[in-house]
């Protein structure tokens, strides 16, 4: 077995070390009556070449992988920059812990701390944490923070907040409070704060999602604006943060807490996961914030050194009273960011972001001169929605017979109808794949 | 300065860029209302000066690859390149979540058979494979025990936490709404069962054990307070932090556990990528199926889906299926091993872990004495001229070894907690053990070289207190 270098001398040399007469006897503190008897029931084991043959096939068979695809709606399809993804497969980095042991961790604590600084910068905050599972969990942290910062159990959410993420949130938060109050979203797409019940004259937080799931632009003085009549902390949320390279940043507009999602920053779509949390606050709020955090000190010597610190919040150390349950951040996602944002850069980065309105633009225009009514007239960033003239099934299923992913079905979700599809295009998408897309829906059309 | 130790913002030089994105590239611009003022200051370098950043640090690093991790709790075993390999496929690394079932069959039949394997090592048949690491694990177990008391008529107020507990169980139990009690063990480092009888109570959810416990000893009383908590109509958590010990031996569903967590990313050799990302399924016993998060992975007939049409649910806690990658590293890990080679992990972890003990009881005490299982605890009581786990540890890394884990179980004082795990060769454990041992000479003959330990790393001991005092989080903060 290559992972288990001992050889049956190396058993019998250091059972007899430990006085054992065989490996069995190393377990007798297991009572007999709770022994597995027999062996598990698991297929026998493969060698290398059948196992990866047999990887190969599972994933050939995801045809879905493989073709041309409009899919966002809170994961994204980016181009990664191989050099990502070598620089990660180095062994000081991905076979490492989490750096508690700063000495000989320096460079995973100096990627964290330069991850923090481009983070706080990008958002327009002034800290952020070394991340957290995924941009779902971020937002429920996020909110979870406003509760413990204001002492309320009052949420006003969106309803433009992506809805796995608001589930995330509702179960997170199901035993600590049940004062959630969601806005609708107006004909333009943003959310309507008129419609904020009058009763209520104070909450924890208002949280709204920017550019929301529905792909525009949030107005977020507004947001601003509510968030001080109610005295609570404005969070704002995100799943394609790559929109801020060319928006003004939700630190800008007053957002006292900003999470979501990073995945776009040279993390791949796999399925759903790992991905990265993205979490930003103001400086004052730093001892209510979650997770991880790394600062800079010195070492023994006076030389510069990175270090975890504020440990105290965390629940190693406080137990129940921790600020979050959560003790892993997800480091080697957050290096791969820091490693892609280096080498787009200040100037690669916004780049890359027109690149993806602009395509975002010719598919919106393929499709509307194809039959399709742009839903919202706020501006989007590289997604949008759009009404088809039949249900979006029906649209999908004829874009799947030509090797094409038309979009994300927004039927049964709550405020869409059946016809309505969420369409995503990045720099990955071509002029082409829009040509091909509107030409499906002109031909679905007449079929239909 | 020297260079490697600059920062990556102290290695912009402005007009630079490390990625080429085609001339011919369309460009479009936001209304001017939300369009951004000034660029975020991320750096500018070329590709070639990116790269040598990274790899100077991964230069100040240590990982496994470099050297024997004995992090006791958090089972640092080698991580298998096939692994990686199978986690790059295009068909499971460009596999967008939202791909519909039909075009996913792959990855959903994969996730379906992990399901299936977990089931079987931990003798729990309904498994959730969404939450995101260990902690996201415990959390998603207490909620399955709370919907199930609920769906009783009563949520009941607390949960029993032994005093050797990861410090995440009391923090987990916090969001559930319970209480935390604390029993403490016995004489012998084990569940006090006169003590848990006292405590057990119709007020009681769950208790939260972790076996084997934290001190390395396997709770040999497990079925037996099992009872006692079964009796009185609570749930027994099994904290699956140590289930590297057990594997084919014995399952956590045979000894009392009605629902656990595992950890990929300690067990099942998934990285764990300098903190994360880690991936921490959840195993419950049947009835507590249909509170299970949303989605979860169905086969019909020949084709798999994701079923989200569950009233029970306790909703979900990720934002799509869970950390797939990881799931893909675990399947392909058990698919090499097989039952035979993850039955001989445990034995050989113990092995391991258990020589290492016998060859320095004489010099570290020893507080609970007798045979562990994957992972020993000794402390710093014996060593002489007031030298601390913390500078044992310290001194370490100058040998070339990460630490193990100090000051941890909390019920030890001083406690250096050892766990090799499988993947380390006996002659690497004598080095450590030759390692520990010369350091205790050292504390007797020249403690100083100890205590300002370490020598020979990136930097000298770090001033933890500064960082709290003066605080500096960002390149843009003063401190």
């Amino acid at each position: 077995m290559r992972y288990i270098p001992h050889t049956g001398d190396d058993v019998r040399r250091m059972l007899a070390a430990v006085g054992a007469s065989s490996l069995d006897d190393l377990h007798e503190s297991v009572p007999d009556a709770i022994r597995l008897k027999g062996a598990l029931h698991l297929p026998e084991a493969l060698g290398e070449a059948r196992l990866l043959d047999h990887l190969e096939r599972l994933a050939d068979s995801n045809d879905g992988a493989r073709m041309v695809s409009f899919l966002g709606g809170g994961a994204y399809r980016h181009h990664i920059p191989p050099a990502v993804d070598q620089l990660l497969l180095r062994g000081e980095f991905f076979t490492a812990y989490t750096p508690y042991q700063a000495e000989l961790s320096q460079g995973n604590l100096q990627a964290i701390f330069e991850f923090q600084t481009m983070i706080a910068r990008l958002l327009g905050m002034e800290v952020a944490n070394a991340s957290m599972y995924d941009g779902a969990s971020a937002s429920a942290e996020a909110v979870l923070m406003a509760m413990r910062a204001t002492r309320r159990e009052t949420v006003v959410l969106s309803s433009g907040i992506n809805p796995a993420h608001r589930g995330v949130i509702d179960t997170i938060t199901q035993y600590l409070g049940d004062g959630k109050t969601t806005l609708p979203l107006g004909t333009d797409g943003r959310t309507d704060y008129t419609a904020l019940d009058a009763s209520i004259g104070e909450a924890a937080a208002v949280v709204v999602q920017s550019p929301n799931f529905a792909g525009v632009f949030e107005d977020l003085p507004a947001a601003r604006k509510l968030a001080d009549r109610l005295g609570a902390k404005l969070v704002v949320t995100f799943t394609e943060p790559l929109a801020y390279a060319i928006a003004e940043p939700p630190g800008a507009f007053g957002a006292d807490i900003v999470a979501g999602e990073g995945q776009s920053f040279g993390v791949p779509a796999s399925f759903g996961g790992p991905y990265l949390g993205l979490f930003a606050a103001k400086k004052d709020d730093v001892r209510q914030m979650p997770g991880r955090l790394c600062g800079e000190t010195v070492d023994g010597d006076g030389k510069r050194a990175f270090v975890l610190t504020l440990s105290t919040r965390e629940q190693h150390i406080r137990r129940e009273k921790a600020t979050s349950n959560i003790c892993t951040n997800q480091a080697l996602c957050a290096l791969a960011c820091t490693i892609y944002l280096t080498l787009h850069g200040k100037n690669g980065l916004p780049i890359l972001a027109r690149q993806n309105l602009a395509t975002a633009n010719a598919a919106r225009e393929a499709l509307e001169n194809a039959g399709a009514k742009r839903k919202y007239a706020a501006a989007h960033f590289n997604e949008f929605v759009v009404t088809l003239p039949m249900p979006a099934e029906v649209f999908l299923t004829a874009c799947r017979a030509k090797g094409i992913i038309g979009g994300l079905p927004l039927g049964g979700t709550r405020g869409f109808g059946e016809n309505d599809l969420l369409v995503c295009a990045t720099e990955l998408n071509t002029d082409e794949d829009a040509k091909r897309l509107a030409a499906v829906l002109s031909e679905a059309t007449h079929a239909y | 300065m020297r260079t490697e130790t600059q920062t990556v913002f102290e290695r912009t030089h402005p007009g630079r860029m490390g990625v080429v994105l085609g001339d011919d590239a369309p460009s479009a611009t936001l209304p001017a209302d939300l369009a951004r003022k000034s660029a975020a200051e991320l750096p500018e370098l070329s590709e070639v000066e990116a790269i040598r950043h990274f790899t100077h640090l991964s230069r100040r690093n240590f990982g496994i690859d470099l050297g024997m991790y004995p992090l006791g709790s958090c089972t640092m075993k080698f991580n298998p390149r096939v692994n990686e390999a199978a986690a790059r496929l295009p068909g499971f690394a460009r596999l967008h979540p939202k791909t519909p079932a039909e075009l996913s069959q792959g990855a959903l039949r994969l996730m379906h058979e992990l399901q299936g394997y977990l089931a079987e090592i931990s003798g729990l048949p309904a498994v959730t494979l969404q939450p995101a690491a260990g902690a996201q694990g415990e959390l998603v177990g207490l909620m399955l025990i709370r919907a199930y008391h609920e769906s009783n008529g009563h949520p009941r107020k607390k949960v029993l936490i032994p005093d050797t507990a990861h410090g995440t169980n009391p923090a987990s139990c916090s969001i559930c709404g319970y209480a935390v009690e604390t029993v403490p063990s016995g004489k012998d480092g084990r569940l006090d069962l006169d003590a848990l009888r006292d405590a057990m109570n119709e007020d009681v959810a769950a208790i939260m054990v972790t076996n084997p416990n934290t001190l390395g000893l396997f709770e040999s009383g497990i079925r037996e307070a099992a009872e006692i908590v079964h009796a009185k109509g609570g749930l027994v958590y099994c904290d699956g932090a140590n289930l590297n010990a057990i594997m084919g031996i014995t399952r956590p569903g045979d000894f009392g556990a009605d629902v656990m967590h595992i950890n990929l990313h300690k067990t099942f050799t998934t990285p764990h990528g300098g903190g994360g990302p880690g991936s921490g399924p959840v195993a419950a016993r049947e009835f507590l199926a249909p509170f299970l998060p949303s989605p979860v992975v169905v086969k019909n007939g020949d084709a798999y889906a994701l079923d989200f049409d569950r009233p029970k649910a306790v909703g979900r806690v990720h934002g799509f299926n869970g950390n797939f990658g990881m799931l893909v590293r675990a399947y392909t890990y058990i698919r090499e091993m097989g039952p035979d080679g993850l039955k001989r992990v445990s034995q050989i972890a113990v092995l391991n872990a258990n020589y290492a003990k016998e060859k320095l009881k004489d010099l570290y005490h020893l507080p609970y004495p007798g045979p562990c299982m994957h992972e020993c605890v000794l402390s710093d009581k014996t060593v002489p001229n007031g030298v601390t786990t913390m500078d044992v540890a310290k001194r370490l890394m100058d040998y070339g070894f990460h630490p193990p884990t100090v000051y941890f179980p909390l019920v030890v004082r001083g406690a250096i907690m050892i766990e090799p795990t499988e993947t380390e060769s006996p002659e690497r454990i004598d080095d450590f053990v030759a390692s520990m041992r010369a350091i205790f000479e050292e504390a007797k003959n020249d403690p100083d070289i100890v205590k300002h330990a370490p020598h020979n790393q990136a930097v000298k001991r770090v001033d933890e207190a500064r960082a709290v005092k003066r605080m500096r989080l960002t390149a843009d903060m003063e401190n």
